[in-house]
């Protein structure tokens, strides 16, 4: 069968990146292999693990179960977004402060599905956060300490906010 | 686990969409909505059609609002829509407290709800609430429009009434009267699983009696339905633990597990009397909170 391959742009973090593919490639697959955004990564690639979670038009979403040509004229932002030059974002400190990765791998899925969840509920309370939290799988941490690290940069995006 | 190749398709009018789905459907064409079962199927090549129509973008689709007693919700309205009460009366709460227990939120803010119907997994919440509370399906093709009511739509697993050709542009869900008692309850071990076993329960109260009462159960058999034995252990009762449980034993007496070990049909029936017992008293419940607002 011929490849039907076809140009796209894709809008990552604010930069345009024009992009040639299959409309069967999945958006996990295009940021990391055509975009060189290998922060975002592919664990179970059907949905179930949620560490290829990134944010589309600000809503996370499963990088695996889109095609990328679905995200065309949509604002992506991926975990190469979340810190300014050297400045970590809150969420990225707290996970270093409280130990929130061992091997690291689901972080970045971790840390998108984190910040959609603070950016919409600032103020979520530790039984709300544990249910939004169910939705990505780490197998190291044991979840405590990323629940301890949300909840950690909660307060200090909430004092971020209020000092401007 | 990728998805094998297709030719995509993305119409912008629903006339473009139907038209494009006529083509291709008898060349294994399918619709994609939000994909969150239909691309897992495809990445387990358990899928592989040649052709997607991708309906994201028909303009209109998203339609969620209440039209003649009824909710009317478009092809695209996702999931995560649900997640706050979108509608008067005993519906609305009923629809956000169901929403929760589907999958989770980044699959909820693709997933839509008629897809949902469509696809007809046994274990699909809004299947159960669409065979429970009575749902009109309307269906287009460019061979005009139909509606499909249930019981009538589903037709066993991943099985609906819907031709190769015809897309489910709208279901359309009876609101509830405003005393009506509602309450869902699903189990599964670990959350945003596939259910288990689900019920969902809705009946009022005359003269302090159980009358219109509708028990439905989900995952449990080929497609889930309204369990008669169930219902005619309220009809007529009063609400309480005594008929709650009676009506319990009635659904797990008379539900057919599609499991083929017994001693796994048994543990589904073991669950069929949980959750409909929780179900019925969820719904009790939700009659003190109308009493305390």
């Amino acid at each position: 069968m011929a490849s039907n391959e076809t140009d796209i742009t894709l809008t990552v973090n604010g930069a345009d990146y024009p992009v040639r593919v299959e409309p069967r490639r999945t958006l996990a697959d295009t940021l990391r292999d055509q975009c060189g955004l290998t922060g975002t990564n592919s664990g179970c690639e059907h949905g179930v693990c949620g560490t290829c979670t990134v944010l589309l038009d600000d809503e996370p979403v499963r990088a695996c179960l889109m095609f990328a040509v679905q995200a065309q004229g949509k604002k992506i932002r991926t975990v190469e977004g979340l810190a300014d030059g050297d400045r970590l974002h809150p969420l990225q400190q707290a996970f270093i402060d409280h130990h929130a990765l061992q091997c690291g791998f689901c972080t970045p899925g971790f840390l998108m599905l984190a910040v959609s969840v603070l950016e919409h509920e600032p103020d979520i309370g530790v039984d709300d956060l544990r249910e939004a939290l169910s939705s990505n799988l780490c197998r190291c941490t044991g979840y405590k300490n990323i629940i301890k690290a949300v909840q950690a940069a909660a307060v200090a995006m909430r004092s971020q906010e209020t000092s401007r | 686990m990728k998805p094998g190749q297709f030719v995509y398709h993305a119409p912008s009018t629903i006339d473009e969409a139907l038209a494009t789905l006529a083509a291709v459907a008898p060349e294994d064409g399918r619709v994609i909505a939000g994909g969150q079962s239909l691309v897992p199927a495809m990445a387990l090549r358990l899928a592989q059609p040649a052709h997607l129509v991708d309906i994201n973008g028909v303009v209109g689709l998203d339609r969620l609002q209440v039209d003649a007693g009824e909710l009317c919700i478009g092809a695209c309205v996702r999931h995560a829509a649900f997640e706050r009460s979108v509608a008067q009366g005993p519906l609305g709460p009923l629809l956000a407290s169901v929403a929760r227990h589907i999958a989770h939120h980044p699959i909820r803010t693709r997933g839509t709800f008629c897809g949902s119907v469509a696809n007809a997994d046994p274990a699909s919440e809004w299947c159960l609430v669409v065979a429970t509370l009575g749902a009109n399906m309307v269906v287009r093709s460019t061979r005009g429009a139909r509606t499909i009511a249930e019981p009538g739509f589903f037709q066993g697993i991943m099985t609906t009434a819907l031709a190769p050709d015809e897309l489910l542009a709208e279901t359309r869900l009876p609101l509830l009267a405003v005393d009506t008692r509602c309450g869902f309850n699903e189990f599964n071990r670990r959350a945003g699983d596939f259910a288990i076993a689900m019920s969902l329960a809705a009946y009022r109260v005359e003269g302090g009696l159980i009358v219109d009462p509708r028990v439905g159960v989900g995952a449990v058999e080929s497609q889930p339905r309204r369990i008669p034995e169930a219902e005619a252990a309220l009809r007529g009762h009063l609400p309480g633990a005594d008929c709650f449980l009676a009506a319990a034993q009635a659904a797990a007496d008379a539900v057919e597990p599609i499991e083929a070990k017994p001693e796994l049909a048994a543990y589904k029936r073991d669950v069929v009397r949980a959750v409909v017992k929780r179900a019925l008293e969820a719904a009790e419940k939700s009659a003190d909170s109308n009493k305390a607002e």
